[in-house]
């Protein structure tokens, strides 16, 4: 019922002031004494190399569509998940071949090189 | 009282950041607010007691699509580049067709009879839906399968002939 949602909007709500509470905290406590090293964008240690702003490889799309194509698999694997035992054998094979037909695609993805890192 | 605050904040949450999505100068912001747009959608859709909806809102739209798009924007190096004008001269056109559009929409809205079915939403609908899907809709289902690989194929071969 409605009312279970109540947990999760206070959880929602204090989930997104945490953060903020986090940053203000830390404003209020710590030192300010900004020098060019201190204030240099942080790249795993290393010396950042032009902006962030740069033009994305291709394989990162590739993998997000990938994603997605999965991701609208899983919403229709939930509701045959729920209603499995009400459900015959015939369900469990109308899934295989769902599922069969999705990791064709996967395959012929991974046989072209989409899931190939860059 | 307490359901309608919850709606107009969840409305004005997503009225509202579709609104930022068109009037940013950054389309990557553009997209974030997007996000935000359709989490207030999800949040409707939880008030109208369609958790199942809601959910697939979140993971599908919040989580791919909107994931998409970025990704999407970030292959495009005139995009990223933060100085390109998001709209062209043809804004004006484009208010005026999308205002006409909402007023069509509303009077037909408000012309329709909505029939009202008097019976409770069955206590365990996702159940009721795997059944569906399962007995009555066999063959939508497999051909969602089919067309997903379809999308997933075509994909692929259009990326591979931009990065050769």
């Amino acid at each position: 019922m409605l009312s279970d949602y109540v947990f999760i909007g206070l959880f929602a709500i204090v989930a997104a002031i945490f953060p903020f509470a986090g940053f203000a905290v830390s404003y209020l406590v710590r030192p300010k004494r900004p020098d060019p090293v201190k204030s240099d964008v942080y790249e795993c240690g290393m010396k950042p190399i032009g902006e962030a702003w740069v033009q994305f490889k291709v394989q990162y799309y590739l993998y997000a569509l990938i994603f997605v194509i999965f991701d609208v698999m899983s919403v229709f694997l939930f509701p045959w998940a729920v209603a499995y035992h009400t459900l015959g054998l015939y369900a469990l094979v109308e899934m295989c071949i769902f599922l069969g037909i999705l990791v064709g695609g996967l395959i012929y993805a991974w046989r072209k090189g989409a899931l190939r890192w860059v | 009282m307490v359901l309608q605050a919850v709606f107009m904040l969840f409305s004005a949450m997503a009225v509202g950041a579709a609104l930022a999505v068109v009037t940013n100068k950054n389309i990557f912001h553009s997209a974030l607010f997007l996000v935000v747009a359709l989490l207030g959608v999800a949040g409707l859709y939880v008030l109208l007691e369609a958790p199942f909806i809601a959910v697939v809102q979140v993971l599908i739209y919040v989580g791919a699509i909107s994931t998409l798009i970025l990704f999407a924007i970030m292959l495009t190096r005139r995009l990223m580049d933060a100085s390109e004008r998001q709209r062209n001269e043809q804004w004006f056109i484009s208010a005026i067709v999308a205002v006409g559009l909402f007023i069509v929409l509303v009077l037909s809205v408000g012309q329709v009879h909505w029939p009202v079915v008097h019976t409770d939403v069955p206590e365990n609908h996702l159940n009721r839906l795997g059944q569906d899907l399962m007995e009555h809709y066999v063959l939508p289902f497999e051909v969602t399968a089919v067309l997903l690989l379809a999308a997933l194929v075509g994909a692929i071969v259009i990326a591979r002939e931009r990065t050769r």
